[in-house]
């Protein structure tokens, strides 16, 4: 009985291989002396029950997965409550972040909101100072919109040089999420503006009450109040019950556990935009109002948290482009270290401010690599080299590094982060 | 055609319902009371619209200051372990390692009025009166040496402040400086040759991937387990302990912060814990004295540390609330009893 079941497994797993593809070579080769234990052993799972329907009334990754978290920087912060942690984004694949790995900034701990208890409230140069609750919220029309949000300071501890050495800490303040939201026109318009209206200021109900200062005209072009993410209400961390989301602007605009927003004519300077969020020149002069994210790449395998697991032989690289622009109209990968560069190919749902999926295969001869990835925009723009950014721009900067990334990868297929001339 | 009247009936309510749904205002929502209104509208602009009426002075703004700001920033403003610095770093944002503090970079006082009275004490935030507030940022001027020791500040002179900084900011110029540049692309000959120049090996401060293996759910903090106490009183124990973590940690890998762990709190001697080298002399001495940590004692303090201890350096106004307070004390004893 037992043996039967085990050729007819055999049976199946061959004439599977065969309806394969080109990697069936490689394959014959390594297996063809011994047999692989994993076929032809029972495994457990093959025979014993698992666990029933509601074992895990919400689910959980894989057990084998539990690596595939959000890491902090210990060192870059004094307190938990006031820090970063990062995006697993070589773990991920696709162009969606699954809620539990996109990555937090919090300034003040994370805000636990009873929803019976939320308001929303909008005052200051509107017809009708407003308050509306969940329920309010949810009666206005909603949409669906893919968007990344990215930190402003992703990649600023890459300024002066190569620092951190893992795409996680590099390029690991990013996720891109399904947001189900209102337009924040259709609310303004509720409480009618006033002619002088020019800018709003959104504050956040946890214990920072995070402010931010943002012109009107972004705030009745596309700007949403969020309360799912990825089809679920937002997780904490992210904001719950409601957040601003400010498609393709710095992270720190998309105030979490928003609960008011006020219209004025001025803008306010508090804070966040002016101790923080503002790019410090080398001649001591500073840049304000860099709300825009610059098109910008990463290549997130291998990278050096995930080594190629192979020799040469065919070869994927695959990595993430987005711009606060518009689209990715292309991006290309360099072998070389920027010498010569080969178009990649971009795959899955991507929209406008949104992460995009760039592949490219090809036959690596086994030779250390110098990976480059370089994202192109709709409006023409070209991510342009670390090099570039500091001859403008000077090293005391933070903020803004949207510098093209290297990865020196060895004939072992170990992956390092460096500079390269 | 009875088919297609009725189906063109359909098609008018539908009409009609869908324009209703969409034609504003809709009517949601209602109107912000006063209250409601000055509650939370609390923001500062730098022409000084929605500045409260108050006045503040360095002298007592150094009380003020020294009671709950000195424990993370510093006596003077410099900022102790990674917390941030407040004042000094003149003209040094020009060079290799540039200081930001409210002195040396910050653009408008009114973002420092704004923020401490929005955000700080860290942990226990909108806590300071508007006087208070005045104080205290009269008194980080005067740290940043830009008023004497004699100096008050109110909402009658606040616009004749201004910072030293205040000029040297301008508006995002990307679009013209630099994206006319980043536009070229190039696909073959790019360069002569890419050498490497910069690794991040040779640093090192990447962290460690720390073993996940066996609790996905390794936070420090959430190793409570009941043995024969309160479940939901622990629990809501936990909750209150947010207002101390500012300051301690509990847990298998609790360190110091600005107070000392409270790991196995009970029973512990007040002031004895000996690789936490901040504590006030009062503790120490009443610690000397034969002051244990119990339910009685930890209820006294943490009510009113400021009472209890004269002199204690732990910055808290206290819990009043004798269920959060009994809450609290259940959630330390509980992790007293794993640890
Ligand atoms: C428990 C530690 C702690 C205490 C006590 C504390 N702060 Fe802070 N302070 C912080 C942290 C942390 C931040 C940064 C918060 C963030 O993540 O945005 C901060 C930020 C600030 C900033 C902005 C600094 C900058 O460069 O942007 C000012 C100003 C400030 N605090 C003033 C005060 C004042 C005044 C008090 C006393 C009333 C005080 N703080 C008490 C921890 C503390
Ligand atoms: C702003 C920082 C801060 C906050 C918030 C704070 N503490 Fe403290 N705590 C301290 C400091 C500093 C000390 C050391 C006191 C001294 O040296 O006088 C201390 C001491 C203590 C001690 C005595 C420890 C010993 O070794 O003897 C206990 C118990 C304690 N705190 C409990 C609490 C609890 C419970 C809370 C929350 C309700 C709390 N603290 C909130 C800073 C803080």
């Amino acid at each position: 009985m037992v043996r039967k079941l085990k050729t007819s497994r055999r049976n199946f797993v061959v004439g599977s291989l065969a309806a394969g593809s080109a990697f069936i070579s490689t394959r014959k080769a390594i297996s063809s002396n011994t047999d692989d234990k994993a076929i032809t052993e029972m495994q457990s799972w093959n025979s014993e029950l698992g666990d029933g329907v509601d074992a895990n009334p919400y689910g959980y990754p894989s057990e084998y997965e539990k690596h595939v978290i959000r890491r902090n920087v210990p060192w870059l912060t004094a307190d938990p409550t006031s820090s970063v942690n990062f995006t697993p984004l070589h773990e991920l694949d696709g162009t969606i972040t699954p809620n539990g790995l996109c990555f937090e900034r919090h300034h003040g701990g994370v805000a636990i909101i009873d929803p019976k208890k939320y308001r929303f409230m909008i005052n200051g140069l509107v017809d009708q100072n407003t308050v509306f609750d969940l329920s309010d919220l949810s009666r206005f029309p909603r949409i669906n919109k893919l968007y990344f949000l990215e930190c402003a300071a992703n990649s600023g501890m890459e300024w002066r040089g190569a620092q951190l050495n893992g795409c996680q800490f590099t390029h690991g303040m990013i996720h891109n999420v399904l947001y189900t939201g209102i337009l924040l026109k259709d609310i303004l318009k509720e409480v009618g503006l006033k002619n002088s209206a020019k800018w709003i200021l959104a504050e956040g109900a946890d214990s920072s009450a995070m402010t931010r200062s943002i012109p009107i005209e972004k705030a009745m072009d596309d700007c949403l109040i969020a309360f799912k993410m990825n089809g679920e209400s937002l997780r904490p961390e992210q904001g719950y019950p409601v957040r601003l989301v400010v498609p393709g602007w710095e992270g720190n605009m998309w105030v979490k556990w928003i609960r008011r927003i006020e219209v004025g004519d001025k803008p306010w300077h508090h804070r966040e935009e002016t101790s923080k969020y503002t790019d410090l020149f080398s001649n001591g002069k500073a840049r304000r109002f860099t709300w825009e994210m610059d098109a910008k790449s990463v290549i997130t395998n291998p990278s050096p948290q995930a080594p190629l697991s192979h020799r040469k032989g065919p070869t994927v690289i695959t990595g993430v482009a987005w711009s606060g622009r518009g689209k990715i109209d292309k991006v290309d990968v360099s072998l070389d270290g920027g010498i010569n560069w080969l178009e990649a190919r971009l795959s899955g749902p991507a929209d406008s401010k949104s992460m995009h999926r760039f592949y490219l295969e090809f036959n690596w001869d086994g030779k250390p690599l110098l990976l480059q990835s370089r994202a192109l925009d709709d409006t023409g723009y070209v991510q342009p080299t670390k090099d570039q950014l500091r001859s403008v721009r000077g090293e005391n900067s933070i903020y803004h590094n949207n510098g093209i990334q290297t990865w020196a990868v060895d004939s072992n297929g170990i992956a390092e982060n460096v500079e390269v001339s | 055609m009875l088919k297609c009247l009725s189906s063109f009936f359909i098609l008018i309510s539908l009409f009609v319902f869908y324009s209703f749904a969409y034609s504003q205002p809709l009517g949601l929502g209602r109107p912000a009371t006063y209250n409601e209104v000055s509650s939370w509208d609390i923001d500062i602009r730098p022409d000084g619209k929605g500045l409260p009426v108050g006045s503040g002075s360095v002298i007592i703004g150094e009380e003020l200051y020294t009671d709950n700001c000195a424990s993370c920033h510093g006596d003077f403003g410099e900022g102790i372990d990674r917390w941030p610095e407040l004042a000094g770093g003149f003209d040094t944002l020009d060079s290799e390692d540039p200081v930001k503090t409210v002195g040396s970079y910050w653009p408008y006082l009114s973002t420092v009025w704004d923020y401490v009275h929005r955000a700080m004490p860290f942990g226990n935030a909108q806590s300071l009166s508007n006087d208070e507030v005045y104080s205290i940022t009269a008194y980080i001027m005067y740290l940043n040496d830009l008023v004497d020791e004699d100096f008050e500040l109110s909402n009658l002179n606040f616009e004749e402040v201004r910072l030293p900084n205040e000029q040297n900011f301008y508006q995002d110029n990307r679009e013209d400086l630099e994206n006319v540049i980043y536009s070229k692309r190039c696909m073959k000959d790019c360069k002569k040759e890419a050498i490497i120049t910069k690794r991040a090996v040779v640093l090192d401060v990447t962290p460690e991937e720390e073993d996940v293996s066996d609790n996905s759910n390794s936070n420090e903090d959430d190793i409570v387990k009941t043995v024969s106490l309160d479940a939901k009183l622990i629990k809501d124990g936990e909750k209150v302990f947010k207002k101390c973590k500012a300051c301690h940690r509990i847990g298998l890998n609790a360190k110091n912060g600005t107070g000392p762990h409270l790991n196995n709190i009970f029973g512990r001697v007040a002031g004895q814990l000996e690789d936490y080298k901040k504590y006030s002399k009062n503790i120490k001495k009443m610690g000397q004295e034969g002051l244990i940590w119990n339910t009685e004692t930890l209820t006294s303090f943490i009510e009113n540390p400021k009472k209890y201890i004269t002199g204690t350096k732990m910055n808290f106004k206290g819990i009043k609330k004798s269920d959060e307070l009994e809450a609290l004390i259940e959630y330390l004893s509980a992790t007293t009893i794993i640890n």
